[in-house]
């Protein structure tokens, strides 16, 4: 049955798709922008939404830490466009800020939108197999937002418990006052997930059931694999917290005591299962960004990339281990000593396969001819940031040196230089880098690199400091720190209003980006096919791909993606995948 | 509603269809969903010896009659499995019916169950187990509930002899859900 | 995929076996000695499942990597539960006490013996 709808040839792909295309031109027509922008079942659109929404969503987490950081650095006097923060606004804005930032931007752009689009184009096919699944997967997540949104209007207002939700401040509205809003803050949570759910299983079925024939398993380009792998982590890892939701939205709304241990319950058995999910949640997204460095870097490094089997096999390692490390947060909860031991044991051991990826995207770049375009310099960006990271991740892997800095700013720090290189740095590269692709224009450098530089230094200047606070005792959850003296030592303000007018550069400089995006969606000088000159097969469908996203026909493979500055091809430095060999030698 | 198929869901090229590689990473990240619950309430049912009391006051037999109507329905499903491959449309949709049939009659015996358990006063709120008691069952009647859903729109398709392969999906999404009471008896109601 | 269809064995005889096994789970526990409730419990739940799996399902005939998916999440789950169980069943342990679970305990045993003697 498949095969008779798809020969495997090229003029078979080509008579599939013409029959296809047909069917999907008549659809077209008499969409109004209703069913085109909203209803539609093409992946590109989905991807759009997921972007549009992911940037829309980073807006309201960035305006909470605004608020929450002029708090911080200046405790009591009134936040422009906020006014006086109180105590429970605090933990409403750092709770929506936390949640937002993974749940409803990382999450949404790095592995829904970037999925959404790069899956399909660069495996060769013109949807993914699930469609209407696919179109689905984003309207569960729209209801999420809907309902994370409309949690703030609520009696008792936004949900202030951190976005790990520990009981018993989760569970009982006697502590945390917000009855309403916690269960909407959970319930949008687990909506989230389903419709990750939804597109992870879409995204894993594409790739093994529609690559382009000829695409064997070391064809497929690096950041597909990676998405993929961050699929099947978050579909693995997921589960024992959507029955823990379950389980908490009981506990607040019914009365029953899952984690209440005067009643037979355990609160640890929550902290348990966020993290069992939590830390793959972090591998999650960090491998889409490593994939994407992946491809920027060899695409403006003109090199192949090195060891790409290793890569592949270190981030399938990566994955698997990540389900081990989880109790690492949770040192001083009143684990079990000896499980801390294993858990110190295992997060040493998860630091060598994050290491090693490093190590290969240097020896990548080791002797490559390096185009500093804007996308490259934010892969470099990502490799240099991220490795602050990784590297004070496992100062507080040592059970031992964890006891002092945990829920420190140290920690918030460490995870910042994290999350933030993967969310926006790595996004940032990805949005420069394929923006051509999607929108059939280019974006202005020179402002791509002011852009650049200015985020990724006030970047630094925001949580270096914090770093010292933290190495300092600073304590992460403190809403106002002027009531505790040994919190107020010499510098230590001045370091907190530091990092937040870091903050207001970062914040501000956003908008040559959004300038720049906008400008360039209408304005900017158009696009070829190729302007990268990039091997992987999106980059020889047209910019921007129409519906059915290869109107010469679905391509065949015949190389892997990474073939730069090939010694056969002579002047011409890259090796298009879909290119058939030359007559006569050998495929 | 007409709808386009790309060629993307046309493909194989693993060799197994897509709908069925999909039902099975469906029961993937089902076994942790389930696995988490379940979990969950075998550690707190080894650490509170005290739980005996209360699961005393399960009812074995109903849980047992349950049983017997999953695993039956679970015939049917896989009878309606063997008709499709037969290309017998209306034979494979008249067992699903039965299949479904065998869902709705394990919804009543639970609701009649549940009743007679919350007038006797074993709350999901009485006590930590009656709360394990109700959310894993609960649990997987939901899972009950949106299988013979889409048992029915299957049916509909399948008695017009269309979109035959969908009648394996949907009953190995079903033995799942029957597999998962098999653990669930005992746990709930022979573990006394 | 009709090729298979020969393959199968008679699906009555294997519901039939699976309903002896439920016979045997619910008697075993009346004999009230706890190693023949735990294996005719949880040991026939296993094979039940196993025979569902394997004859209904069909997992033997799908590709390898099916039975592999499958098989790894219960290890996860296995392995999850192993790592929690030192906190989440045991109410104490070293340098560390559990008073309210413990606690717990004791008032349920008590309620429970008094509620026996009614
Ligand atoms: C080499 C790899 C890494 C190691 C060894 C490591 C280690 C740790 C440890 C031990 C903690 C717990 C500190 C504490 O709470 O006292 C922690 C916290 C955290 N890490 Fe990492 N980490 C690594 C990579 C990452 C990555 C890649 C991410 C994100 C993508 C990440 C995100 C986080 C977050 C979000 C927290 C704190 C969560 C919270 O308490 O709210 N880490 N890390
Ligand atoms: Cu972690």
């Amino acid at each position: 049955m498949s095969s008779t709808a798809e020969a495997h040839g090229h003029g078979g792909g080509q008579h599939a798709h013409g029959h296809d295309h047909a069917q999907g031109d008549h659809g077209h027509h008499d969409q109004g922008w209703f069913m085109k922008y909203f209803w539609s079942t093409d992946h590109k659109i989905i991807c759009f939404q997921y972007l549009f929404t992911g940037m829309f969503m980073a807006v309201i987490g960035g305006f909470a830490v605004y608020v929450f950081r002029m708090q911080l650095a200046f405790p009591g006097m009134p936040v422009p466009g906020w006014g006086r923060v109180t105590a429970s606004d605090y933990n409403a804005l750092i709770t929506t800020h936390g949640s937002v930032m993974i749940f409803w931007v990382a999450m949404p752009v790095l592995i829904a939108a970037l999925g959404n689009y790069l899956i399909p184009l660069m495996i060769g096919c013109d949807d993914m197999v699930f469609p209407r699944l696919n179109r689905l997967s984003y309207q569960i997540f729209l209801v999420s937002v809907v309902i994370l949104i409309l949690s703030f209007l609520v009696q008792g207002g936004a949900f202030g418990g951190a976005w790990t939700a520990y009981p018993p401040l989760s569970a009982k509205s006697a502590f945390n006052l917000t009855p309403m809003g916690s269960t909407l803050w959970i319930t949008a949570v687990a909506l989230e997930f389903v419709a990750f759910l939804l597109g992870g299983i879409n995204f894993v079925t594409t790739l093994m059931n529609s690559r382009a024939p000829g695409m064997k398993m070391f064809d497929v380009p690096m950041v597909v694999w990676m998405i993929i792998i961050a699929s099947i982590l978050f579909m693995a890892s997921v589960g024992p917290l959507v029955a823990g939701a379950v389980m908490l939205i009981f506990d607040q709304q019914i009365g029953t005591a899952f984690f209440d241990p005067a009643k037979g319950g355990d609160p640890i058995l929550w902290q348990h299962l966020f993290w069992f999910f939590g830390h793959p949640e972090v591998y999650v997204v960090l491998l889409p960004a490593m994939g994407i460095t992946a491809e920027v870097i060899t695409v403006h490094g003109r090199k192949k990339l090195f060891a790409y089997r290793t890569v592949l096999y270190t981030a399938i390692a990566t994955g698997i281990i990540s389900f081990f490390v989880w109790a690492h947060h949770q040192f001083i909860a009143g684990i079990d000593p000896r499980m801390a031991n294993i858990f110190t044991v295992t997060t040493l051991i998860i630091s060598i396969p994050v290491a090693e990826m490093v190590f290969v995207y240097i020896a990548t770049l080791y002797g490559a001819s390096i185009r500093l375009t804007t996308p490259m310099l934010w892969a470099l960006g990502f490799i240099g940031e991220f490795l602050m990271g990784g590297v004070t991740g496992i100062f507080l892997g040592a059970s031992g040196a964890d006891i002092y800095f945990h829920d420190t700013y140290f920690v918030l720090a460490h995870f910042h230089y994290t999350f933030f290189p993967i969310a926006f740095i790595a996004t940032f590269a990805a949005i420069t880098h394929w923006f051509p692709k999607m929108f059939g224009r280019m974006m202005n450098e020179a402002w791509g690199k002011v852009h650049f530089w200015v985020t990724t230094i006030s970047f630094n200047m925001i949580f270096i400091p914090l770093f010292l606070l933290g190495a300092r005792g600073d304590h992460r959850r403190i809403y106002d720190p002027t009531h505790f003296p040994e919190l107020m030592r010499a510098g230590m303000q001045d370091l907190r209003v530091l990092a937040t007018v870091s903050l207001l550069i970062l914040i501000s400089v956003q908008v040559v980006f959004v300038a720049n995006f906008i400008y360039s969606i209408f304005w900017g000088p158009k696009a070829d096919k190729n302007p990268w000159r990039a091997n992987s097969l999106e980059w020889h469908a047209p910019s921007p791909p129409p519906h059915g996203n290869f109107p010469e026909g679905l391509p065949n493979v015949y190389r892997g993606p990474y073939e730069y500055a090939h010694p056969d091809r002579g002047e011409d430095d890259h090796w298009p995948q879909h290119e058939p060999p030359p007559e006569g030698a050998k495929a | 509603m007409s709808f386009p198929r790309p060629v993307a869901t046309m493909r194989e090229a693993t060799g197994m269809p897509t709908g069925r590689l999909a039902v099975w990473w469906v029961i993937a990240s089902e076994i942790v969903i389930f696995g988490g619950i379940l979990g969950s309430y075998i550690m707190h049912r080894l650490g509170h010896p005290e739980w005996a009391h209360q699961s005393i006051h399960t009812n074995t037999w109903i849980g047992a009659f349950n049983t017997f109507v999953l695993l039956t329905s679970s015939l049917c499903a896989v009878l309606a499995h063997q008709e499709a491959e037969k290309k017998n449309g209306p034979g494979a949709a008249r067992y699903l019916m039965f299949t479904t049939l065998g869902g709705l009659t394990f919804l009543i015996v639970k609701s009649i169950e549940w009743t007679n358990e919350i007038k006797h006063g074993y709350t999901i709120t009485s006590n930590t187990f009656w709360s394990f008691y109700y959310t894993a069952a609960g649990l997987h009647g939901l899972h009950v509930l949106a299988g013979m859903v889409i048992m029915l729109i299957v049916a509909a398709d399948a008695r017009k002899g269309k979109e035959l392969q969908r009648v394996e999906n949907i009953g190995i999404y079903w033995h799942f859900v029957d597999v998962v009471w098999i653990f669930l008896f005992p746990l709930l109601y022979i573990a006394k | 995929m009709s090729a298979d269809a020969h393959a199968h064995p008679s699906y009555v005889k294997i519901w039939g076996i699976l309903l002896a096994l439920l016979v045997v789970s619910v008697l075993g526990p009346l004999l009230e000695i706890r190693v023949i409730t735990l294996i005719t419990a949880f040991g026939i739940a296993v094979v039940k499942a196993y025979i569902v799996v394997r004859y209904f399902m069909h997992i033997n005939l799908e590709k390898k990597y099916v039975a592999y998916m499958v098989g790894s999440m219960i290890v996860l789950m296995v392995l999850m539960v192993g790592a929690v169980t030192p906190d989440v069943m045991h109410h104490d342990g070293a340098n560390w006490y559990n008073q309210a679970a413990a606690d717990e305990v004791k008032r349920g045993m008590a309620a429970g013996e008094k509620d026996e003697h009614h």
